[in-house]
């Protein structure tokens, strides 16, 4: 018998938990999926007819390693007109592939064997590998829907042990649509900066916040010489496909980061990169119009679960609705398994982003009005038949 | 408040009037009784003048219409302007639209018939004949790409995975 030729850790690292579910909900017809992490819109035509542009223009060549000048410059002047945080470009702005990317390399950069990682749950599905692919370990704070599931100072605490390093998080967030404001984020600085804390902010929801501004911890007093920033095009623009993300950080981290990126990824496609300047530059009324879109289908999505029994808080950013399934009776799994069966909707299982998502359910509203309206109806009789075929049960045991 | 609510309201409406009064509640935050007060009122002050829907003939097979748009140059008319010509010509049934325009002609008028000699014969025996009309030009539609704000042959297609982080 042949050796395994795979690393031991990629063995025992567990498979994305939304992919058995992918390859589950694919195989049925007619599904309306609440399930996408990503816009329903395409990409706004200005940015796709840059990009055409860059093409026809003979725009097929690597860049610099850390991305074009131009968009760097943008990415600039986009941070401090935006979250006023100022980050220059020709040493502390990285053109990623993907937000993805860039905390893959913020984590490679930052851990040494052991460090580590403390990470409020539910978070994205990648947090948690990145770290242990990177030699760290992970330590998992979960939040509660009474606190609208946002970090609470006193957990971050509890939390911390000598190995701590990194903190790592993202708001407006993804799966609960929970974010963090000003004074909030005040609190867990001052953690960071009394316990020496490095922050991984991934902040790709930034622009899609309904209730106010967004802020960004790293403008906070003392706060940027201690926090990686990393953002992108792929929510606020509609750029998903295109991969093309970005990391702001000191120097001295930049420079580790930029080692990384340069021996394994050389640099973002080009063509993405001149659509990127063309968002910065032209988007702004594009993301709004997106924005108040959202906005719409929020109202329609919180409104609509509370109707139908199924208890929801106010989510504020993103574009998830995370509402709680426990008085169904049923477990995530259950609940998304069943759902589809039987009424075809797509949801994601609330705890394929941590354990303390167990008992909700992400519902995402980047899809049409009238999807939404559809799937909320299959939703309802689905949950008055369950509840019908809980009362025969109770009754009979 | 209400005012913001009624802009938000009619936008959506101008997308899409189908849209039921349960959903546009849930959207909008407010209750479904009031939004349906809300559009009675916009209908009755005629905010809202009425709901067309936008059909592609070409693909029924069934497409017997010729549209013209028409360049018109008028002589303005002392104290009221434009507006009592433009009045006449929008009675016409066979008027589709009307439009003061500004630059090399008066008005933009949208005519709709049945064959390319009934249109020619509406422009020369009933418009160019009005008092005050000093010259037209007609120019026929030939393929409706966009109206509306809609593309006609978008090939609009979900290619996104069902299910994604």
């Amino acid at each position: 018998m042949s050796r395994s030729f795979v690393k031991k850790s990629m063995v025992t690292l567990p498979a994305s938990g939304i992919r058995k579910f992918f390859d589950m909900a694919n195989t049925i017809r007619g599904v309306i999926s609440l399930g996408v992490g990503e816009p329903d819109f395409v990409t706004p035509w200005h940015i796709r007819e840059a990009s055409v542009y860059a093409l026809e223009k003979g725009y097929t060549n690597y860049t610099s390693n850390c991305g074009l000048e131009e968009l760097r410059r943008e990415i600039s002047n986009y941070l401090l007109r935006r979250y006023q945080v100022e980050y220059d470009y020709t040493g502390e702005i990285i053109v990623t592939v993907g937000a993805s990317e860039a905390i893959d390399i913020a984590l490679r950069s930052v851990l040494d064997p052991g460090d580590e990682v403390i990470i409020p749950e539910p978070c994205f599905v990648s947090y948690k590998p990145c770290t242990v692919m990177a030699g760290g370990v992970f330590k998992t704070i979960p939040t509660r829907e009474e606190d609208y599931f946002k970090l609470k100072p006193e957990d971050l605490e509890k939390a911390i042990t000598p190995n701590s390093k990194v903190l790592l998080m993202s708001y407006p967030n993804n799966p609960t649509g929970t974010i963090m404001t000003g004074r909030e984020l005040e609190q867990i600085a001052r953690i960071a900066k009394e316990h020496d804390l490095l922050v991984i902010t991934d902040e790709i929801y930034s622009e899609l916040t309904y209730t106010g501004n967004h802020v960004s911890i790293a403008s906070i007093p003392g706060m940027k010489e201690r926090t990686i920033l990393i953002n992108g095009f792929s929510k606020s623009y509609a750029m998903t496909g295109w991969r093309i993300g970005y990391v702001a950080a000191p120097e001295e981290i930049a420079v580790a980061m930029l080692k990384i990126h340069q021996y394994t990824i050389m640099c973002a496609p080009v063509m993405g990169q001149m659509a990127a300047v063309e968002a910065l530059k032209n988007g702004m009324e594009a993301v709004n119009k997106m924005t108040e879109q959202y906005d719409q289908r929020r109202n329609l999505i919180v409104n609509g679960l509370r109707r139908i029994g199924l208890p929801c808080f106010e989510p504020k950013g993103a574009f998830y609705a995370f509402p709680s399934i426990k008085e169904t009776g049923l477990s995530s799994r259950e609940f998304c398994e069943n759902l589809l069966y039987e009424e075809k909707v797509a949801v994601v299982p609330g705890d394929a982003f941590g354990r303390c998502g167990e008992g909700y359910i992400r519902c995402s509203y980047a899809a049409s009005v009238e999807q939404i309206s559809e799937a909320l109806d299959r939703m309802e009789r689905f949950v008055r038949q369950n509840a019908a075929c809980l009362k025969t049960s109770g009754m009979a045991t | 408040m209400v005012e913001d609510l009624k802009v938000r309201l009619l936008h959506a409406l101008e997308q899409n009037h189908r849209i039921a009064t349960k959903t546009l509640a849930l959207m909008l935050n407010v209750e479904e009784t009031k939004i349906q007060e809300i559009i009675n009122e916009l209908e009755d002050v005629k905010v809202i003048l009425g709901y067309v829907t936008l059909i592609d003939w070409e693909k029924t097979g069934h497409n017997d219409k010729v549209t013209a748009m028409i360049d018109v140059q008028v002589t303005p008319q002392r104290d009221v302007g434009f507006d009592v010509i433009a009045a006449r010509i929008s009675r016409f049934p066979e008027v589709k639209s009307v439009y003061l325009m500004s630059g090399g002609y008066d008005l933009s008028v949208m005519v709709e018939g049945t064959s390319l000699k009934q249109v020619a014969f509406f422009v020369s025996e009933k418009l160019a004949t009005l008092e005050n009309v000093q010259s037209t030009a007609t120019h026929f539609v030939l393929k409706k790409y966009k109206q509306n704000g809609i593309i006609f042959d978008d090939h609009k297609k979900d290619h996104r995975l069902v299910i994604s982080p």
